[in-house]
């Protein structure tokens, strides 16, 4: 809001610093054709002949542009043609160096997660990370990319995490929010007990093909209230990894929750807390109360942050979950990009900047300077 | 405040915008149906590029179910966030009361009054035959 610009002058000073952007989509120029050096024939004849099928309920394929064109800004048309962030040297110039980004996390879309073909969502998924290593990190150092995972099988995405473990470009697990069921659920278990072994971060980025509606109740008639919604998909996967004791059986296990705001995750976590005081003899194998769970093994990135009136709520959030929580992030070159430079207008420490803004991207990830 | 002449006005058709820099500000002008309007080309929510959205309408209710598209063509979004500004005002319409893009006077000038001034033309070649588009700032 331009009434608490004035705040955020300190921004500039701190980005020539260097920033981590924890939410990047890169997206192949010539879509699965990109992919054909890592697809072998049978997988691309099955595309060609049966399609890439998703659980995706009253669409006939992803239910994209939304807002902007391939929900993304309108001045990130690459200039030699194709998609918005299908060009590495366009993102370099318009985003990595012009805005300091030492740290770019990839988080490739576009990929197999959530096919409903068990067997196509393991090649296409594998095509992809390949695909990430070849044409993005191998080329900028700056780019990490995530392992992406065909989550609806998992012993395939197990061994997608296992066939990546321990390679330096690779620093997280990705899944989608909206699954078949909700993530903590038992059929998920065999990717965390991966990720934890190879000492993975597992993210849960905001969207994805379950099938079901995302708000409880059914469909809403609205973008403005799927954009809301969200969060709702990102509270219920997150409830079910608190309470189905995932945290308990992997407890090296880490979080991140991706693009799904986070000034609700205080208000959850009382909600949770509360209920499980009373109801704790049903679930009997958690410890600790929910929120503590939350408070040790779960990270947030930032974008879309949350802009309340007045900004220094969200002071009173970050106090409660922590500034060694937070992972700046963009989601470039989504429409929804948050800029760094005006991301944080709020007077804090230049300690808490730091951390917000690079220190914890580099300890969760484990990419030193 | 001093006017600036940017291009002749045949550089900004009616219907197009472009992008100037005007002491060291960057200045979309836009030209609706034969009137000038200038905008700073930094959105007031995050700073996207204003000169990059697109330019459309207004699409007014009133009430659910009753809709009515308004000022076609006098209207910006952002081609980040797509906030809607009225081009005419800098005006929002998520917050009107209180967030505004930062507007500027543009007016067109005859070429012989522009070579008499005063005007501050560094870079632009003036001719008495033509008009110029010129920003105040």
């Amino acid at each position: 809001m331009n009434v608490q610009l004035k705040s955020q002058r300190t921004a500039p000073a701190k980005r020539r610093l260097g920033i981590a952007d924890c939410d990047i989509h890169p997206v192949p120029r010539r879509g699965e054709k990109d992919l054909h050096p890592w697809l072998a024939g049978q997988w691309r004849e099955r595309l060609h002949l049966f399609g890439a099928r998703r659980r995706l309920g009253m669409a006939a394929g992803p239910a994209y542009p939304k807002g902007q064109p391939n929900a993304s800004r309108r001045d990130a048309y690459p200039p030699e043609g194709g998609r918005q962030g299908s060009s590495l040297s366009f993102m370099q110039k318009q985003h990595l160096d012009a805005n300091g980004v030492v740290l770019g996390i990839l988080n490739p879309l576009f990929s197999g997660e959530g096919f409903t073909d068990p067997e196509l969502s393991a090649a296409m998924c594998h095509a992809v990370n390949e695909w990430q290593r070849a044409e993005w990190t191998g080329k900028d150092g700056r780019l990490k990319a995530s392992v992406v995972v065909p989550y609806e099988n998992a012993p395939a995405a197990a061994a997608e995490i296992r066939h990546w473990a321990g390679h330096q470009d690779f620093v997280q697990v990705l899944l989608l929010s909206r699954t078949a069921e909700p993530l903590g659920n038992r059929r998920y278990w065999p990717i965390y007990e991966a990720a934890a072994e190879a000492r993975l971060p597992v993210s849960m980025h905001a969207f994805g093909y379950g099938g079901a509606p995302i708000t409880s109740t059914g469909w809403p008639s609205y973008y403005v209230e799927e954009m809301t919604g969200h969060a709702q998909s990102c509270q219920a996967g997150l409830c079910s990894m608190l309470i189905e004791g995932i945290f308990e059986r992997f407890p090296e296990l880490r979080v991140i929750m991706v693009e799904a705001g986070f000034a609700w995750a205080p208000a959850l976590a009382w909600r949770l807390d509360k209920a499980w005081k009373t109801l704790r003899a049903e679930t009997p194998h958690l410890k600790q109360l929910p929120s503590e769970y939350m408070r040790r093994h779960v990270w947030w990135t930032t974008q879309p942050m949350e802009e309340p009136e007045p900004r220094e709520h969200l002071l009173d959030t970050i106090g409660w979950m922590g500034w060694d929580r937070l992972l700046f992030a963009t989601d470039y070159p989504h429409w929804d990009f948050d800029d760094p430079a005006h991301a944080l207008p709020l007077r804090v420490s230049e300690e808490e900047r730091d951390a917000f803004f690079l220190g914890n991207a580099r300890a969760v990830y484990g990419v030193a300077e | 405040m001093s006017r600036h002449v940017v291009a002749p006005t045949s550089d900004v058709p009616p219907g197009s915008r472009k992008l100037f820099t005007v002491k060291g500000r960057p200045i979309a002008v836009f030209n609706l149906g034969g009137d000038y309007f200038g905008m700073l080309n930094r959105c007031p929510h995050q700073g996207g590029s204003l000169c990059e959205g697109i330019v459309t309408g207004l699409l007014l209710s009133s009430g659910p179910g009753e809709y009515h598209y308004t000022r076609k063509g006098e209207i910006l979004r952002c081609p980040w966030h797509g906030w809607e500004f009225d081009i005419r005002t800098g005006q929002s319409y998520c917050d009107p009361e209180r967030i505004r893009a930062k507007s500027y006077q543009v007016d067109t000038a005859p070429g012989a009054t522009v070579v008499a001034g005063p005007y501050v033309a560094e870079t632009v070649p003036v001719r008495v035959e033509e008009d110029y588009i010129v920003v105040e700032v």
